[in-house]
């Protein structure tokens, strides 16, 4: 069995990052203009880390499927991003956020990787404001914070209700001064299909033009994935409609190992689903629980309308069960404790699935204005999607699909098990365990992308500067091309009934079934049955109309659920093979007395690494012990 | 609800364009705009048919990728509301709903609905951002910003780069577009030092790329869907002047 080698450094947990910055090896800014680096993916991560190494004089080749930079999803990120800036005088430190991190991601991520994504999250902010990023600020000019889950400190920066999305702009802006300056280069409109592996490094990739239909090759010294993760594997989920895993599951095709795909955030404040015609559900950004209390009737099947329902007569169950955090807890919890209430029989709306999420008493202590001024877009948002008005009317949410902690495995350099192949922000698995706490993946993107990526990817290319440069008439590229053709005539032969839509539909409600909040073995069994069943299904009755000689989404979509089928199988695996309940992980059969997660940390304290054998055969498992050296491994308590 | 559509149908960049006809018999005032069109491309795929190319992505009014004209208004006839936010309730059965892609001459039809948006990524190039490489920023609370400011700021830059202020002006405009960027830095102390310059590129790059002049109609402030205000153009004419001076300045030494 391969040893997983994470390549953590030498000394004590603060001093990690400082040694190994000490120890790599640089290249000359002569030598970078010698250097071709391919960025797929234009979100925070991808981003800020093509700005950051088209300063530094390196060649960068950026691609993303949309038309422009500036729509990747981290666009949609709502409520702020998290830094150990300790302005408020609350006694917060870099330890004490990676120590929030360690504990909300319960025991399940690498120490070393999140003390440094702590170590970097003040310089992300100083970054972010010279850019010109308006964060929310105080009467007296200075930045204010808010505070989110599972911390008991305010260290939250943010943008009204739009932070993702000016953090976004922050690092296009990089981005688009770069693309003038002709460091980077542009290719929006490109959906990568093939990494290109020559030699055991990864040399390039092969892409489809969406407006073409071409394909087309690009060679590089190293190739960097910033695509995000696979949420939309539920179909129903917080993401964009195009985002998918289908890119790193390229990847994992062609041998890098996935890592924990099982480990899946479903965000407890969602708009419920309405109506079966739903094609994606809209988050309700967690730092709304600042100041909105989550309750429940207390009878069941209380059909009164709120107003009507007396302060005595409400069960706001997470200041009941978690007194010490209150509504505050971190998303997993508060996620399974709504569906357990709505499983119960108390869920309202007209469902059932759904809780309250009420802002009448921070209105009557605050006024209107002040919860205006915080949460104002994301009141408009709400009102709009659902046509109530929840200055008057309490918020109904319901947990869905959001984040994935789980992506491809790297060391700490954010290098894949493909030397040469490096994965940043949301398509790598390192730095939130089990469960990923709220405000902390802009803060991960960015640190991946300007402060990280660029001094690690450096140290890798140092010793490639000798190496030859590979053409794109190369036979890896030829059989590359090849495999991205097949794969898409696969999909336009078959000619059956089913639209891709359908498929994707039907998957989606297999996964949220069998691999959402709760998981057992039986129902694993069951829907990897189910998964495999469906995708016979899809390779003999998938229709695709049009030409493949220009835009075609329906194929595009194709494509990514193809991907999605393999995806399933390794999340479900992953599922069945960690016989404990940790973080967003929830098994059944493993849970204490009061209904929480019991982990089991003799035998499940490690990353598992998937290796791909081929399709349909069961992927080949590799350890990652994790080590706690600096913290305490214990129980997670939020009570 | 029973719809007729007209949709604009365009195999190509290069291919003419026509409006096709379509009655969409299923749909339903729970869905918004764009599941509506999914239904509508369902049936064109039953049917052996090429389904409608449109731009969308997140589908909740952020991203900026859905574009399109519903009944001659940009994101259709509710006030700031992108497409994908749009809700069939908007419509009665029956109707007839006419959708076609943006209509600018720096907006070339890429298929069906899809549009050419390059020119705003040629814009942004010319001056969108602060001169300051990764690694060189002081601490962020040296500066302080007056809440005021910040808040002005925000709301400027709360801009999603749909191309609806393009659309809705008859000149083909992209002053809102730009006055936006513009208008965030200029609020702020980190952006001001290149305010001027800043002003004059994007707007010379905007000349350059064929988009109209602005005659203060206010016809973008009216169909802008995040509700950016014409304020902030006045705030480019003035960062405008000040680019002027600077660059006659530099001319004349």
């Amino acid at each position: 069995m391969t040893i997983l080698n994470s390549k953590i450094p030498q000394g004590s947990l603060s001093q990690k990052w400082t040694n190994h910055k000490n120890a790599m090896k640089l290249v000359s800014p002569a030598n970078k203009k010698k250097l071709d680096i391919i960025m797929v993916g234009t979100g925070v991560a991808g981003a800020s880390a093509a700005a950051s190494l088209g300063e530094l004089g390196y060649n960068v080749k950026v691609f993303c499927y949309q038309d422009s930079p500036r729509r990747a999803h981290s666009v949609a990120a709502q409520g702020g991003i998290n830094a150990a800036k300790n302005y408020r005088n609350d006694n917060d430190s870099n330890y004490r956020l990676f120590h929030d991190m360690i504990k909300g991601g319960d025991f399940r991520a690498r120490e070393a990787n999140v003390y440094r994504a702590a170590e970097v999250s003040n310089a992300i902010i100083d970054q972010l404001v010279a850019q010109g990023v308006p964060f929310a600020r105080e009467y007296g000019g200075h930045l204010t914070t808010r505070s989110f889950g599972g911390v008991q400190v305010s260290r939250t920066f943010y943008a009204s209700g739009i932070t993702g999305q000016q953090v976004l702009l922050g690092s296009y802006a990089a981005l688009k001064r770069q693309a003038a300056k002709g460091s980077v280069e542009m290719y929006e409109r490109r959906q990568m299909l093939e990494i290109v592996v020559k030699d055991g490094k990864a040399r390039g990739i092969v892409c489809r033009n969406l407006v073409t239909g071409q394909m087309e090759r690009y060679s590089a010294n190293a190739v960097v994935l910033a695509t995000g993760g696979y949420g939309t594997i539920f179909f129903l989920s917080t993401l964009a409609v195009n985002s998918s895993g289908a890119a790193a599951y390229a990847a994992y095709k062609k041998g890098a190992f996935f890592a924990n795909p099982s480990f899946i955030q479903i965000h407890p404040s969602c708009i419920p689903q309405m109506n079966e015609y739903q094609s994606k559900l809209t988050l309700m950004s967690e730092s709304l629980r600042n100041d909105g209390r989550v309750w429940v009737p207390k009878d069941k099947g209380d059909k009164r309308s709120p107003d009507q329902i007396p302060e005595e007569e409400r069960d706001y169950y997470l200041e009941r069960r978690y007194p010490a955090f209150g509504n505050l807890v971190p998303r997993d919890i508060a996620s399974r404790a709504a569906k357990e209430r709505c499983d119960a029989g108390y869920g309202v709306g007209e469902t059932g699935f759904a809780v309250y999420l009420d802002f009448s008493d921070a209105i009557k202590a605050q006024g209107e204005k002040m919860i205006k001024n915080k949460y104002g877009n994301l009141f408009d948002l709400y009102g709009k999607i659902t046509g109530e008005d929840p200055y008057k009317v309490p918020m109904k949410i319901y947990p869905a699909g959001h984040y994935t902690m789980g992506g491809l495995w790297v060391d700490y350099n954010l290098m894949t098990t493909i030397p040469g192949l490096f994965a940043i922000g949301e398509a790598n698995f390192s730095d939130h365990g089990a469960n990923r706490l709220g405000a902390s993946s802009l803060m991960q993107g960015c640190g991946d992308g300007y402060f990280i990526l660029p001094y690690t990817i450096g140290n890798y290319l140092a010793d490639e500067i000798k190496t030859k440069k590979l053409t794109t008439d190369d036979q890896a590229f030829d059989i590359a091309e090849k495999e991205a053709k097949e794969r898409i005539q696969r999909l336009m032969n078959i000619k059956g009934n089913t639209s891709a839509l359908a498929f994707h539909r039907a998957l989606g409600k297999i996964m949220w079934d069998h691999a959402g909040m709760t998981r057992s073995e039986e129902g694993i069994k069951e829907g990897l049955k189910k998964v495999d069943d469906l995708e016979d299904r899809f390779y003999k009755d998938l229709k695709i109309t049009g030409t493949t000689d220009s835009m075609n989404q329906p194929m595009e979509r194709a494509l990514r659920v193809a991907a999605n089928f393999e995806i399933s199988r390794l999340m479900l695996r992953d599922a069945m093979n960690r016989k404990e309940s940790c973080g967003a992980h929830f098994r059944e059969e493993h849970q204490t007395e009061e209904g929480e997660t019991l982990r089991n940390d003799r035998d499940y304290s490690y990353v598992a690494a998937w290796e791909y054998l081929g399709e349909r055969k069961e992927p080949k498992l590799h350890k990652e012990e994790l080590k706690f050296e600096a913290v305490e491994v214990s129980q997670r308590s939020y009570k | 609800m029973k719809l007729t559509l007209k949709v604009w149908r365009q195999h190509s960049p290069k291919d003419k364009g026509r409006f096709e006809e379509y009655i969409l018999q299923n749909a339903s005032s729970d869905m918004t705009f764009l599941e509506m069109l999914d239904a509508l491309n369902e049936q064109l795929i039953s049917q052996d048919k090429d389904p409608v190319a449109f731009e969308h992505d997140c589908r909740e009014g952020i991203c900026g990728c859905c574009a399109m004209m519903i009944n001659g208004r940009p994101h259709g006839p509710n006030a700031e509301t992108t497409t994908c936010q749009l809700n069939m309730k908007a419509f009665k059965d029956n109707d007839t709903i006419v959708i076609e892609p943006w209509r600018a001459r720096s907006f070339p039809v890429i298929k069906d609905l899809v549009v050419d948006r390059q020119a705003f990524e040629k814009i942004m190039e010319a001056g969108g951002f602060v001169h300051m490489d990764t690694g060189s920023a002081p601490e962020a609370n040296t500066l302080a910003v007056p809440k005021g400011k910040a808040d002005e700021a925000i709301e400027a830059a709360s801009c999603i780069g749909c191309g609806a202020c393009v659309a809705a002006c008859k000149n083909a405009s992209a002053m809102l577009f730009v006055a936006a960027k513009v208008s965030q830095y200029a609020l702020l102390p980190q952006g001001k030092p290149e305010g001027g310059k800043r002003a004059w590129n994007m707007v010379a790059k905007m000349d350059e790329l064929g988009f109209g002049s602005c005659t203060n109609t206010g016809a973008c402030e009216v169909e802008c869907p995040k509700g950016i205000s014409l304020a902030h153009i006045a705030r480019l004419n003035r960062e405008f002047i000040k680019g002027g001076f600077i660059t006659l300045v530099a001319e004349e030494e």
